[in-house]
């Protein structure tokens, strides 16, 4: 992790959430900023070695960064109670279904316009 | 002397609670044990360290009676850094620049079908239980990233709260289910596996992707933001249709 690249982070991120605001895009901040460094990357034509250690810092750790904000499951706990049988089947139900859908609908749309995955991005059994 | 060193505990008790330090030590702490039994178990689904580690810390908050508010002034800290990470998704993209143009047309079909089979599944499932119309309307935007589902519940006349703990449930058994239910299907092909488990599961979802294969985080992260934006938009120009 470089302090320039996380100041850089940060920048696109401040970035974003004023851009979010002033022109009331209806998306969070962070994503905008993402956006941002995106082009960025794009003007720039690769990845400089500092930004990708830096990116795979906090990527590697991101399932933490969710914890604090799922303990708060515990402000509803009643209500989640309350009806937990149509909560939890929708939830699951959902997410297989969700799950399934998408990724048929891309890998058949896939084959029809024959573009298989290259090499690396099939998974071996 | 018992009740010395009792009072003596409870006045330290009381300083550390107040202090950021415990709540902040305490979630790495929990988030460790799980990260340790998710890579002992072969990063198996079931071991999910949020799962496990929001498990271990609403026991603790029951157990110590400490409000979330208190936990939230120590964990906010960890909170924060999801900014700075959503920007750093931002690299993998790059990196499958070629792959994601190829593959342009079938996620964009993929996209606006999902967006509406996650919602749509949710609501009806829901709705044949009985949910009440607050549930369903805090459901339909659950399987995009909080903010954004925060916004949207408020718009079709939800709750926000409510949302924000749907959308976290959401985001868990997603990353639990989906290896299962590709692997049921034989889809071999990363990227459409990734782009399903970031449209179903945002942040969470994408966690797992990016253990699992370059190519399904890039997908993942991409799916996550698309499906933000779709069901921003979709979403309530549906519910102004139908109702």
């Amino acid at each position: 992790m470089t302090l320039g690249f996380v100041t850089l982070l940060l920048v696109c991120q401040l970035i974003g959430e004023t851009l979010a605001r002033l022109l009331n895009l209806g998306l969070p901040g962070p994503v905008i900023g993402m956006l941002v460094l995106f082009t960025g990357l794009l003007i720039r034509g690769h990845v400089p070695e500092g930004l990708r250690a830096t990116a795979n810092g906090f990527l590697n750790n991101l399932s933490l960064l969710f914890v604090p904000a799922g303990v708060g499951v515990v402000t509803h706990l009643s209500l989640v109670a309350d009806e937990w049988l149509a909560i939890t089947s929708a939830l699951v139900v959902s997410a297989v279904v969700t799950i399934a859908v998408t990724a048929l609908v891309m890998v058949w749309l896939s084959r029809l316009t024959g573009n298989a995955p290259g090499p690396e991005a099939r998974k071996e059994d | 002397m018992d009740t010395a060193v009792d009072t003596e505990l409870y006045r330290i008790w009381v300083y550390l609670a107040q202090q950021p330090l415990l709540a902040l030590t305490v979630t790495l702490l929990a988030y460790q044990a799980g990260q340790w039994v998710y890579r002992r178990t072969n990063l198996h689904p079931l071991a999910n360290p949020v799962l496990w580690a929001v498990i271990m810390l609403v026991g603790l908050l029951k157990l110590t009676g400490c409000s979330y508010a208190q936990y939230f002034e120590g964990a906010k800290f960890v909170h924060f850094l999801l900014g700075p990470a959503t920007v750093a998704l931002a690299v993998p993209l790059y990196n499958n620049l070629k792959e994601m143009r190829r593959a342009a047309l079938p996620m964009g079909v993929a996209l606006v079908v999902g967006s509406l089979t996650a919602s749509a599944s949710a609501v009806g499932t829901a709705w044949v239980l009985g949910a009440t119309r607050d549930t369903l309307a805090s459901l339909a935007p659950k399987s995009v990233t909080t903010p954004i589902a925060m916004g949207i519940a408020e718009q079709i006349g939800g709750l926000p709260s409510l949302t924000a703990v749907l959308v976290i449930l959401t985001g868990i058994i997603g990353a639990v289910v989906t290896t299962y239910t590709l692997d049921a299907l034989r889809i071999r092909d990363w990227r459409a596996r990734g782009f399903a488990t970031g449209l179903a599961a945002h942040g969470i979802g994408t966690a797992r992707a990016l253990q699992l294969n370059d190519a399904a985080g890039a997908f993942s992260s991409l799916a996550m933001g698309l499906n933000g934006l779709a069901t921003a938009i979709l979403l309530p120009l549906l519910i102004r249709l139908i109702f």
